[in-house]
């Protein structure tokens, strides 16, 4: 390990966190975007629905830009070889994200087309729920590239395994459970919808345990049975967490009424994941299936300089605790349950 | 056909595509930034329900053209990746760094506080809800200097060095990077025209409501606050424009002579118009000014200046191919960008001069509708010059400029994805086509609704409609209600807070039992009394 230096490794996991705060922050208003068609029965629970993640889902998407250009900053070829491989996966959850958006500020606007803007919320949600998890499980059971890193398998198909559809439905489930859990936080205690999102928690948590554990299995084991990465103990440990968050997300709603502790144990449940990810993965950001010819990218063959990587650690130290200050402020603005009032915007 | 095959020329048209369109969004956003700040403002100041009206009617524009501006320019971040994979591989070690800052430092900033902007009316203070509205704008003129440092840097890199193995620059100095050579004049003179853009538009909206005879004291307001804008970011233009051209003149030689299509080494004339003959390399044009641009890049009226032939035989521009150079285009373009800027003062002082002398605009159709036109000056000015300054440095991304760092350059053909194949790129550009039509049609839609809506007061709102469904069949005291309220719009005193809550509270208990009208109705009902209101409100001042 001597030859990484602290800024190589710092870097390593930040895109990690970076992916962890997304995955927490815009997983559950992606999740309420893919529960809204079924569990909103009403014009007025769609409103409340809405109206939960209406001044927070846009400063949630920042964090996957940042975490994008902080790829591209700390990392380049990682960037490079992920955004051109995954092409029209990528594009996919581009569309998704942009027609996400527009439906959201036009929705309350234009009456005449809220079937349009409705489907386009749903469809905007569901297509980055699904593949963000689709894409990491590329990442990590590999992909065929050639020298330079270009991957050179079959477009958007080739990405799509056995494995990598079950880190996709993972993922899915995961983001379902947050909305599910966010859901019932912020919709009016009691009400109908309230209810239902309440009700959702426990089956969907059950469903990411189970999909943990098969997906654990199967990528050791088969996947990746040589994989022997560096941090095997800070592995064990993050998966033993994520675990008992999970257990702790299903057994929160079961036995006690606090809807913050579900939320708080399904998210970090979520960030547990990741993390267990880069433990896994580490120093390897993008793995190379059996059939490449080129290495896999790893923080060695991928790190920017030194000097890029400490300017980039400065803006970091000078821009996070303002975006977490921005963060405190709007979620404390918006906190507590959605009232009749405030749909009236 | 080449064009369905040649992976760089198909990039490059979804690039051009997407960041044109993403270009249509952001200077309205920026430019109608600062109009809404400076409405959330006077709003503060006065707490007059006109003024609240006013702030609303802008947030609620702002706020719909906004989420197209986020939403496209997410593309634009992704692009360097998906479809310039060896570009990214070439420069992330320098330009990765001012778009993930311009995610931590403005992006964040931005989508926050426009969170605050579209929900938080009623629930923060005043205070907090004006200054929110200016930190949305200087988040987004923030996210304009990151992305234009990136930008800049590619047009005249510096602070960088070609590594070893010659197969990626590598920052050397990251100020000097950031605050490359080009990047003050490339930034004030996008920005201004950003602003002139959003001037324009409000002086266009304004032009609007005089020509229909509707919110005639809400439009002149506009048009005087849209004037006032108009004429200093115009002016101001003379100057940033001019060093922007000092810096093309000084930086990137090969731009310049495309520019004004010389071909040959020569002492610059000045044209207003012309046409480039690619063929046999001249410029047709009925008239120039001798040494006209020798004059304006150095002061002198004599300097001679290498043209595209003779700069293709130095080793810098060597890889320059001057018969395949797009010429013609970069000509047209910065020609006409130039024109428009002539439209763009010669409004900008005719609407200045009859908005604040006696408010005569007010009675001049064909000055209302030339500010109803105005949005399409800066609109093509701001278009073609940015093609000016994106199909001028062909054929590099990275240009070689003359105080350039040796050897950090690259030819565009050279940055594309080699994983991405053709088909790939023509199913994503006709999808972009698709979803990028929809919104735009989305957008005409909500925006026009809008306009046609007009200013309404956020308050009056929530308690004109139910009101109104009870006036009918209602006994006197709640007519009475009606009446006052009307009243106290019209005399323009701000109603106490909490007049709206229990009036509605009151109406409610009314009802109670009842069947209310349909909501159609309701509605219905409340435009003809916000319609009432409106021409009581215009005779109370007359």
């Amino acid at each position: 390990m001597a030859t990484f230096t602290f800024l190589n490794v710092l870097w390593f996991f930040l895109i990690f966190v970076l992916i962890a705060g997304y995955f927490v922050l815009d997983g559950f208003d992606l999740g309420i975007g893919v529960l809204y068609p079924f569990v909103a029965k009403n014009d007025e629970e769609k409103a409340v629905l809405r109206r939960s993640i209406g001044p927070v889902w846009d400063g949630n998407e920042v964090w996957l830009l940042t975490a994008g250009g902080a790829l591209f900053a700390a990392f380049p070829n990682a960037y490079a070889t992920t955004f051109s491989g995954f092409y029209l996966a990528v594009m996919l959850v581009l569309f998704g994200l942009i027609v996400r958006a527009v439906s959201f500020e036009f929705y309350a606007a234009d009456s005449g087309w809220r079937k349009v803007w409705d489907v386009c919320f749903f469809v905007g949600s569901l297509l980055p729920a699904l593949l963000l998890g689709v894409a990491v499980g590329n990442i990590y059971a590999g992909i065929p590239m050639d020298a330079a890193g270009n991957y050179i398998g079959v477009p958007l198909l080739g990405l799509i395994t056995p494995f990598t559809l079950l880190t996709g439905l993972l993922g899915l489930v995961m983001f379902l459970a947050a909305g599910a859990c966010w859901g019932a936080l912020k919709a009016p205690k009691g009400s109908a919808v309230q209810q239902r999102m309440a009700g959702l928690r426990i089956p969907l948590q059950v469903a990411a345990l189970v999909l943990f554990v098969v997906i654990s299995v199967y990528g050791h084991f088969i996947i990746q049975p040589a994989m022997t990465p560096e941090l095997g103990a800070l592995r064990w440990i993050f998966a033993i967490l994520c675990v008992g968050l999970l257990v702790a997300s299903i057994v929160i709603p079961m036995k006690k009424d606090c809807d913050l502790g579900a939320f708080l144990a399904q998210s970090g449940s979520m960030i547990s994941l990741v993390m267990l990810l880069a433990c896994s993965m580490f120093p390897v950001l993008v793995t190379a299936s059996a059939d490449s010819i080129g290495p896999s990218i790893e923080i060695l063959n991928s790190a920017s300089s030194e000097l890029s990587l400490l300017c980039m650690t400065i803006i970091l130290c000078i821009g996070l605790p303002l975006v977490l200050v921005y963060h405190v402020i709007i979620y404390r603005t918006f906190s507590g349950r959605i009232s009749e009032e405030s749909l009236e915007h | 056909m080449e064009i369905f095959t040649d992976v760089a020329l198909l990039s490059r048209f979804q690039f051009a595509l997407t960041v044109a369109y993403h270009f249509l969004f952001v200077p309205l956003s920026i430019g109608l930034g600062l109009i809404l700040a400076i409405n959330e403002t006077r709003y503060y100041r006065s707490r007059s329900e006109e003024d609240a009206a006013a702030a609303q009617f802008w947030v609620k524009i702002f706020t719909a053209t906004f989420a197209i501006g986020v939403a496209t320019g997410i593309t634009m971040e992704f692009s360097f990746g998906t479809n310039w994979a060896n570009y990214s591989r070439f420069v992330g070690d320098i330009f990765g760094a001012p778009l993930a800052a311009e995610a931590l430092f403005a992006f964040f900033l931005e989508s926050v506080f426009l969170g605050v902007l579209l929900f938080g009316r009623n629930k923060v203070s005043p205070k907090f809800y004006m200054v929110s509205g200016w930190l949305v704008w200087f988040g987004s003129c923030l996210s304009a200097l990151w992305i234009l440092i990136a930008n800049s840097w590619m047009q005249t890199p510096a602070g960088g060095v070609l590594n070893a193995d010659g197969t990626e620059a590598v920052i050397t100095d990251f100020f000097a990077a950031a605050f490359n050579p080009s990047i003050f004049a490339r930034y004030t003179h996008t920005v201004d025209a950003l602003l002139i853009m959003g001037a324009f538009c409000a002086i266009a909206v304004a032009g609007w409501y005089l020509l229909k005879g509707k919110h005639t004291e809400f439009a002149m307001k506009t048009m005087r606050i849209g004037a006032v804008v108009g004429i200093i970011t115009s002016c101001l233009m003379i100057v940033f424009a001019h060093s922007s051209a000092v810096v093309v003149y000084e930086e990137q030689p090969t731009k310049l002579a495309m520019m004004e299509g010389m071909y040959d080494s020569e002492v610059p004339p000045l044209y207003a118009i012309g046409i480039v003959d690619e063929e046999n390399q001249e410029v047709l044009a009925p008239f120039a000014i001798p040494g006209g641009t020798s004059f304006l890049a150095t002061g002198t009226w004599d300097t001679e200046y290498p043209g595209l032939n003779q700069l293709a035989e130095t080793e810098k521009y060597a890889d320059m191919d001057v018969d395949e150079l797009p010429v013609g285009l970069v000509f047209q373009s910065y020609h006409l960008m130039v024109a428009m800027y002539g439209l763009i003062m010669l409004t900008s002082i005719l609407v200045l001069i009859f908005t604040f002398k006696g408010g005569k605009i007010a009675k001049m159709r064909w000055l209302q509708w030339l500010a109803v036109l105005s949005p399409i000056w800066p609109f093509i000015a701001i278009q073609t010059g940015w093609i000016t300054a994106e199909v001028g440095r062909q054929p590099w991304v990275v240009y070689p400029s003359v105080t350039g760092p040796e050897g950090v350059e690259l030819l565009t053909a050279d940055g594309v994805s080699v994983s991405v194949s053709n088909w790939e790129l023509l199913l994503t550009i006709a999808l972009f086509i698709v979803v990028y039509l929809i919104l735009l049609i989305g957008w005409c839609r909500v925006v026009g609704r809008f306009i046609k809506e007009g200013p309404v007061n956020p308050k009056a709102k929530g308690q004109v409609p139910m009101v109104a469904t009870v006036a009918p069949g209602a006994d006197g005291a709640a007519s009475a209600d009606n009446g006052d309220a009307a009243e106290a719009a019209a005399d323009e005193t701000p109603a106490p807070e909490s007049f709206a809550a229990t009036e509605v509270k009151a109406v409610a208990e009314v009802f109670d039992g009842k069947d209310p009208l349909p909501p159609f109705a309701a509605a219905e009902e409340a435009k003809d009394a916000s319609a009432a209101n409106a021409s009581t409100d215009q005779e109370g001042r007359e």
